[in-house]
Formats: structure tokens, C-alpha cells, sequence
């Protein structure tokens, strides 16, 4: 996803309104930020509450009630082909994509940092080597290795968070690379050398600080890409393992009874995009807020 | 050309590399090959002749190297599982995949150029503040999902398209393309959105420019400025873009291939790690890793085509570039 929302040249009396209209932007988040943000809250405090929630469990079959359309009694979202419940499904699903969501860019963004600091700050054949490391790494298709990592490592929720977390570093890595680059250079870091701090003190006392936040604006560009891989993942069966319920399996499962039955794959399509969406709203008003601040300050 | 040169050689190392790793990871897969091809009754002193057989006994750099140089001069190995050549066996897929990814790259630009131009007329105005959010939406929905919606809407409901199948262009052009619509706009509904966002961003900056004012100043009216002035100095953004997305199509490929039924080369990979064919997965791999490398260098060849500030080569990007 590309970046686009940068502020470009205008002219003075232009400058002014949009000076204004950020202040405004600024006071209040509005509708697009607390709309999407209720609805993750819901479904984060629903998903960390599941075993207190009285649901079925998410693997009890039901016989009683096979394929039965939502609103039935006792199952509001209905029942799949095997009549476990989807509502609680949905619910021990969300576990799953909110974990891979949040820890696979934590993972990889941590360790792109470190490899773009190291390149961005000593340069040479460090900076040479991971950028032909991180070349090669973009070169192959993430689903591929994704594929390849499945299936040698097998689909534990911590492997699946570890293998994803690999596709995020190139581009955490690149940008903190340029960033460094940016103030390797700068007084106080010279300073800090001359007064004989170490090459470890200075990346983590003088740079790190200054390039954490733009990062972290970048970790929640990131959050929704990881629900949707980890979707497509476990959608052709190479995440989670089978007990376990995942939005991506479900809307797999559905598929082959779309026509006499949608809803067992309508209901987590559903989720699972308004979920992503919410996360893209509310992460692109804070990310908007959070220029326009540092615009402020310049 | 010297900046030529370097750049073929750092994409020989990135090669190299490429390859490299995905050795080592199907050389980490579970399960002995040799014991699978032997079958469950055979005498381990079989295993061992099978094993000998197709060279698995040899040191991992040796099969490495023995690899590698089969890829350079063009001998991909052959299947554990099926004994098709590899080679052959992706050859003969190139072109479905192919055909899937070039015409939902159509499809998104040709919804992308157009959104982009209304966006750019009027930043902020309602026209972009209603594409921006269509563009928020369709970017929240895979393209499996969205498969299966189109599948839903247009082949079950509405019966108008077909919802899997594949016919090779020799079945003549409508019986090929018809069955190709669904796969092809479902990568496309995604991919349009970020083509859309570099060219709405690059346009508005272009509109900036002295000689945009110059042509408003002689009185051409807004549709021919944006047209006819903006739009090729706005696409250099959305061209490397093009490029870049060649990785995410094919890995987007490879989902869609496998929903609509195409036999296509994401397919064979999706089938090569389920029935652990190793030489056939390590093929793929390095095949799309190929394919990406050289799509950006033509990107590369055709951002220098189009504008002719960036002549040389090389003196482009920074030292990733």
C-alpha cells in the first residue's frame, strides 16, 4: 500500500485553510476514527473474553441443528455444515487473526529496524549485504514462502506469526535505513561520538528515539496486510491447524455450500472485512493527525 | 554502461541468494523422499539405492551447487512424484498465469487512470472523497473474498459467467477469455487502489506546475489539461508501481489460480508443497523470483523510455534501487 497522503506544494492563502482545517483535524478525531474503533474494541474485548462469553465451544457439534440460518434459536449467527456454532466461531477466530495482526508486524518491524540501522549507520558492506539480503528476500513471493514455511515448520499460531512476521521486514528495513541515513550525521550524534559513546549507545540512545514514531505509524499500515495474509493462508488450509478456527478457514469451509447456504461464508467474510477496513480508517486518521503534527512543528 | 553491468550483476547475487534460500528451506522439509518413493515395504537397503539414485546422499553443497548450475544452463531438475520435467512443467503453465496477471493489471490501470483524473480535478472535493473511500474498501477485501462474492453474485445467482475452468487461447479468444474474467477482476479490485493513489498524488503536484498554469492560462478547458498534459508526466510513480506489484500479483496469482481452477503456475506450487514434490517447489520458487527480478528491470528500461530525464540507467534510485 503505498503512502500517498503526503503534503504537497500549495499556494499561501491555501496554506492558511489547510493550517486551519489540520487544527480542526486535529481537536477532533470524528466519525471515521471512533466508528471503526468501537467496532475493534468490541471485537478485541470479545475476543480476549471468549471462554467467559457462554458460547458454545467453538468445536461442539450440534446436532440438533445442522446448517441452520442465523436467528435460529440458540445459534444468532446459525451453524455450519457440521452445526457448530458461528458466532462462536467467528469469536475464537478473531484469537487468531488479532494475534497474527498485531505480532507478526511487531516481529517483523523489530527486525527490519535492527537491519536498517545497522546498513543506515555503518554503511559499506554491512549496508551492502542486507540490501542484497532484503533484494532477494522481496524477490520471492510472499504467499511462496509462506507456503514454503507451512510447510516446513508446520501451523502452530506461533509459526504462522514468525513466518509472517518475515515479510515485513524489507520494508521496515528500508525505511529505517534512510532514516538512519538522515541522522548519522547529525550534531548530536557527533557529539555523542566525541564525547566517546559507544557505536551500540549511539543507535539506541541518539537515533533510535528520533525514528521509533515514524515506524510506528508504519506498524499499523501493517496490522490489517497481516489479517489478510494470515486470511489467505489459512482460506487454502496452511494456517492454524483444523480444530482451531480461523476467518480465512471458515470462509474455505462455506465455499462448497455458497449456493444452498451463504452465510457460512458470508458471516466471516464479513467480519473479517469490516474488521480490515476498521483497522485501514482508523489507522489513516491517526496517521493524518500524526503529520500534521509534525508539520506543525517544523 | 557500466551502471548497467553492476545492476545485472547485483541481480545475479540477488539470484543466487534467492536460490540459496529456498534450497535450504526444502531441504529443511519434513519426511524422507527417497522412503516416500520407495514405499512403505520396501528394505532399507532399496531406500538407500533410491536415495544414491536421485542423489541424495551427496553433501547439501554439492546438491546445491549440482542445482544451480542445472538452472543456469537450463536443466531444472525433474519431479520426485510425477517425473515431469520441471522445466516443461512450468513452461506449460507460463501461459495461464500470464494471461491472469496481464489482464488484471489492465483491468486495475483502466479503473485507475480514470478514478485518478476525477480525484485530481478536484482534491478533497466529493468526487475524491467518495473514490478515496471506495478505494479504503476495496483495499479491506482480499481478493479470496472477493472471489468468492464474484463467484456468488456472477455465477451462481446471476449465472452469467463461469465460476471455474480454464481454455487454452487455442480454443479460440471468447471461450479463452470468458472463464477469465472473474479470476482477472478479482486481483484487479484489489490492485487498482494503490495505482490509483500514486497517480492521484503525482497528478496533484503535476497540476502545480508553471506550464499547467500556462495551458489554463490559454484557455483549455480542465478535461484536456488533465489528459493531454498531466497524465504522462503524473504516471512515472504509477509505472515503478506497476513493477513492484508484479511480486504481489503473483503471489495473489496463486490464490486465484487455485479458486477458479487455473492451471496455472501458482497452482503447481500450491500442489508441488501440499504433495511435497521438492525439485518442483524449489522450480517455482526460483521461477517467480526470475520472473519478478526481470519485470522490475524492464520497469527500470521503460521508466527510462518515458521520461527522458532519467536516460541513464543507474542513476535512478539510491543504492537499493
Amino acid at each position: 500500500m503505498a503512502d500517498v497522503a503526503a503534503p504537497m506544494p500549495v499556494g499561501a492563502e491555501d496554506r492558511h485553510a489547510a493550517a486551519i482545517a489540520a487544527h480542526r483535524r486535529r481537536r477532533r478525531l470524528g466519525p471515521m476514527f471512533w466508528i471503526p474503533a468501537a467496532w475493534l474494541a468490541v471485537l478485541i474485548a470479545a475476543a480476549l473474553a471468549a471462554s467467559w462469553l457462554g458460547l458454545a465451544p467453538p468445536d461442539e457439534i450440534d446436532w440438533m441443528a445442522i446448517q441452520v440460518p442465523p436467528g435460529a434459536e440458540g445459534h444468532v449467527l446459525g451453524t455450519d455444515v457440521l452445526g457448530r456454532d458461528i458466532l462462536s466461531r467467528v469469536i475464537h477466530g478473531a484469537r487468531v487473526s488479532l494475534t497474527v495482526g498485531f505480532a507478526a508486524p511487531a516481529i517483523g518491524v523489530g527486525i527490519g529496524l535492527a537491519l536498517g540501522m545497522a546498513a543506515g549507520y555503518f554503511r559499506g558492506w554491512v549496508d551492502e549485504a542486507i540490501g542484497i539480503l532484503i533484494d532477494a528476500w522481496l524477490a520471492i513471493p510472499g504467499l511462496a514462502v509462506l507456503l514454503l514455511f507451512s510447510a516446513v515448520f508446520g501451523g502452530s499460531l506461533s509459526m504462522v506469526c514468525l513466518s509472517l512476521g518475515l515479510l515485513f521486514i524489507p520494508a521496515a528495513a528500508r525505511i529505517t535505513r534512510a532514516q538512519t541515513l538522515t541522522y548519522a550525521n547529525r550534531e548530536f550524534v557527533l557529539a555523542a561520538r566525541a564525547m566517546g559513546a559507544s557505536d551500540t549507545r549511539i543507535l539506541a540512545r541518539e537515533i533510535l528515539p528520533n525514528i521509533i514514531w515514524p515506524l510506528m505509524a508504519f506498524v499499523m499500515i501493517d496490522i490489517p496486510i497481516a489479517i489478510v495474509i494470515e486470511g489467505a493462508l489459512s482460506f487454502l488450509g496452511l494456517s492454524v491447524k483444523a480444530p482451531t478456527p480461523s476467518w480465512g478457514g471458515m470462509i474455505a469451509e462455506g465455499r462448497e455450500h455458497i449456493e444452498d447456504s451463504s452465510w457460512i461464508s458470508l458471516i466471516p467474510t464479513a467480519v473479517m472485512f469490516v474488521t480490515v477496513l476498521s483497522f485501514n480508517l482508523a489507522g489513516d486518521v491517526i496517521r493524518r493527525r500524526f503529520a500534521d503534527t509534525r508539520e506543525a512543528a517544523i | 554502461m557500466p551502471a548497467l553491468l553492476r545492476r545485472v550483476g547485483r541481480l545475479a547475487v540477488v539470484l543466487a541468494v534467492v536460490t540459496l534460500i529456498t534450497f535450504l528451506l526444502v531441504a529443511a522439509l519434513p519426511g524422507d523422499v527417497a522412503l516416500d518413493i520407495a514405499g512403505a515395504d520396501a528394505s532399507p537397503q532399496e531406500v538407500a539405492e533410491i536415495r544414491a539414485e536421485i542423489g541424495l546422499d551427496r553433501p547439501l553443497a554439492v546438491r546445491y551447487l549440482d542445482w544451480v548450475s542445472g538452472i543456469v544452463t537450463g536443466d531444472w531438475g525433474q519431479s520426485w512424484r510425477t517425473g515431469e520435467r520441471v522445466w516443461d512443467a512450468i513452461a506449460q503453465r507460463v501461459p495461464a498465469s500470464l494471461e491472469l496477471m496481464v489482464l488484471a493489471q489492465i483491468i486495475a490501470v483502466s479503473l485507475a487512470i480514470p478514478a485518478a483524473l476525477l480525484c485530481a480535478r478536484a482534491p478533497d472535493g466529493r468526487a475524491d472523497r467518495i473514490i478515496g473511500f471506495l478505494a479504503f474498501g476495496s483495499v479491506s477485501m482480499p481478493s479470496f473474498m472477493t472471489a468468492v462474492l464474484l463467484i456468488l453474485l456472477f455465477s451462481l445467482t446471476l449465472g452469467w459467467l463461469p465460476a471455474t475452468g480454464y481454455e487454452p487461447l487455442s480454443a479460440g479468444l471468447r471461450a479463452n477469455l470468458v472463464p477469465m474474467i472473474l479470476p482477472a477482476l478479482s486481483l484487479a479490485l484489489v490492485e487498482w487502489t494503490a495505482l490509483m493513489r500514486t497517480l492521484r498524488a503525482e497528478m496533484i503536484g503535476v497540476l502545480q506546475e508553471n506550464y499547467i498554469a500556462l495551458a489554463r492560462a490559454k484557455g483549455m478547458s480542465d478535461r484536456r489539461i488533465l489528459v493531454a498534459h498531466a497524465l504522462r508526466p503524473s504516471s512515472f510513480s504509477m509505472i515503478t508501481l506497476l513493477g513492484l506489484q508484479v511480486g504481489r500479483l503473483m503471489g495473489g496469482s496463486i490464490i486465484i489460480e487455485q479458486i477458479f481452477g487455473i492451471p496455472g503456475v501458482g497452482r503447481l506450487l500450491v500442489t508441488s508443497v501440499f504433495s511435497r514434490d521438492f525439485m518442483m517447489i524449489q522450480g517455482c520458487v526460483t521461477f517467480f523470483a526470475l520472473a519478478y527480478v526481470l519485470a522490475n528491470f524492464c520497469t527500470d528500461l521503460a521508466y527510462a523510455r518515458l521520461d527522458p530525464r532519467v536516460r541513464s540507467l543507474g542513476g535512478k534510485a539510491g543504492a537499493h534501487g
